[in-house]
């Protein structure tokens, strides 16, 4: 295998998210998720429809950053009354980046602390609400521990998750479908009893004791023995170093470890 | 009988009608096509205790740094490129009053008042904390389904503040740039709509019927409009002119410190549009500005 990073590694896998969608839009927000859909789009489903990050819908994946001569060629116009209108029909499946999440998939972008005087006042629930019961969503967390993976609630719900007590009478808000959780120690879906979060596959060198000690709530793992996340492909690194021409994935994650710890 | 339809009127003008305790719309998108010369006149202006409805970028930064905002109805506040906004994060964090909701619930609240209905059922917000606003009402659907839904109030306006590209001098406008955002709605929701216009042309000179996709709404919601050169910088009024990140940072910085607030509102803030153009390199260094890259 090709020497990788870590941050490789999970766009990789992040990318086989979309590898089964139907002709939907793939959104990524923040630079892995992004560059996870770019690189669905381009090995895994070329149906897949995406922007350039602003109003139009690009027939190929746009780059990352300054894009020299580049013009993508337009296949579309998404302003985002477009945007709402797609989403609430369905046809999109979003990779997004929250700092928190809870044990029921509820995650947050809006407040850390009290929301009437936070401690710290983020973005705003952005299209979140709207977004968690329409399409599917998947996650992207760079750092791993017990302030994003917390313990009780969020401090405030941005995106409905698997807690039927937040659901209007007890009923699973119309399109409500988690999916997969990357972060820099392991993915995670939502595969547990009553949708608990599930370990899927750890990365090379991490124990499900790390990830456990890393998170306010208790992990389910099913039994036999945990498999190690794939490493990416020649492919597939060849993909993403054309999407990230200016290596901003080796900014995300502290430190840009490799994929595997002997290679540190 | 000839009747003439001019509604044009300064900024100030237009500023000076409104009045304390108002609800009033901004137009754009966080760091695109803001009407940031109505913004900047509201916040130099005397008035206070507005609620602001907005899609919120460096709007609500400035008001909220000026203490004119009693309460605001957002979805977000952002700067882009600079995710965090500087002056609504302090504001925040100070405790303002907020009714934070979804995108779509504000777009939704919008299009009921557009309507003059009393409001619009939508899911968005279900399951969230966003559905914990004492203000929402859920409804339950009258039909087999029986679902339960969020009952999106009316967003009803006293004012909107809108920035278009052109106009004529009887509010006949046009919006070029790529998203036309929830302008429209924001016009319709609101009692009375001013605009302020990169330039205003003989209507001859606005394309009709060729340019007929950039006319979002009829002249009938327009109570006036001002020739403002420029008037939504720092944000982007493409194609006219882009976001000016070098003034955006510096306006972030502008948060460091009172002393920092007060220095960008006495050289950027309290003046007139021709002075804050100058303030900030003229126009050739506002349009020298490059299209960003998202």
């Amino acid at each position: 295998m090709a020497r990788h990073t870590l941050t490789e590694l999970i766009i990789a896998r992040a990318a086989k998210a979309w590898a089964d969608d139907p002709e939907w839009l793939a959104t990524g927000i923040t630079p892995v998720p992004r560059l996870a859909a770019g690189l669905a789009k381009t090995l895994y489903n070329p149906r897949l429809m995406i922007t350039d990050g602003e109003n139009w819908f690009a027939r190929d994946p746009v780059p990352l950053g300054p894009r020299g001569g580049f013009e993508p060629v337009i296949e579309g116009w998404a302003p985002y009354l477009r945007t709402f209108d797609n989403l609430w029909n369905g046809r999109r499946h979003a990779m997004v980046a929250p700092v928190q999440i809870d044990r029921y998939g509820q995650t947050n972008i809006s407040v850390i602390g009290d929301h009437a005087q936070p401690k710290a006042a983020l973005l705003g629930a952005r299209g979140f609400p709207g977004n968690s019961i329409h399409h599917p969503n998947s996650f992207f967390f760079p750092a791993h521990n017990k302030r994003a993976f917390v313990e009780g609630e969020v401090d405030y719900v941005c995106m409905a998750g698997y807690n039927p007590a937040r659901w209007p009478g007890g009923r699973k808000p119309f399109r409500l479908e988690l999916r997969l959780i990357l972060t820099n120690l392991c993915v995670m879906d939502f595969g547990g009893p009553d949708h608990a979060i599930r370990l899927v596959s750890l990365h090379p060198g991490v124990s499900f004791e790390e990830v456990q000690d890393n998170t306010g709530f208790p992990i389910h793992r099913d039994g036999g023995e945990t498999p190690e996340t794939p490493a990416p492909t020649d492919e597939e690194l060849a993909v993403i170093a054309r999407l990230d021409p200016h290596d901003v994935r080796a900014t995300i994650i502290k430190g840009n470890p490799p994929g595997r710890p002997e290679w540190g | 009988m000839t009747t003439t339809f001019d509604k044009r009127m300064s900024i100030d003008d237009i500023i000076a009608s409104l009045s304390d305790g108002m609800t009033i719309g901004i137009g754009g998108w966080a760091t695109r096509r803001k009407p940031m010369a109505l913004v900047r006149a509201l916040a130099r202006s005397k008035l206070k205790d507005l609620t602001v409805v907005s899609y919120g970028g460096p709007d609500v930064g400035v008001l909220a740094a000026a203490g004119k905002i009693a309460k605001l109805a957002f979805a977000f506040v952002s700067l882009d490129h600079i995710p965090i906004e500087p002056h609504f994060k302090k504001a925040r964090q100070a405790g303002l009053k907020v009714w934070e909701m979804d995108e779509g619930m504000l777009h939704w609240g919008l299009r009921a008042a557009a309507m003059h209905l009393p409001f619009l059922p939508t899911r968005c917000g279900m399951g969230t904390s966003v559905a914990e606003h004492p203000d929402l009402r859920t409804i339950r659907s009258p039909f087999e389904d029986g679902e339960e839904l969020i009952a999106m109030p009316a967003l009803r306006l006293d004012a909107a503040l809108l920035h278009v590209h052109r106009s004529d001098e009887r509010g006949n406008a046009l919006i070029l740039s790529p998203d036309p955002f929830f302008d429209e709605l924001m016009a319709r929701a609101a009692d009375r709509v001013f605009l302020s216009a990169e330039r205003i042309v003989p209507t001859a000179e606005l394309g009709l019927p060729g340019n007929a996709r950039f006319h979002p709404f009829e002249r009938a919601v327009v109570t006036g409009v001002a020739e403002a050169p420029f008037g939504a910088h720092p944000t982007s009024a493409a194609p006219d002119y882009e976001i000016d990140m070098k003034h955006l940072r510096h306006y972030v910085a502008s948060a460091e410190s009172d002393d920092a607030w007060n220095a960008y509102r006495a050289a950027h803030v309290d003046v007139d549009q021709a002075a804050y153009v100058a303030s900030v390199g003229g126009a050739d260094a506002i349009l020298a500005a490059p299209r960003p890259v998202y």
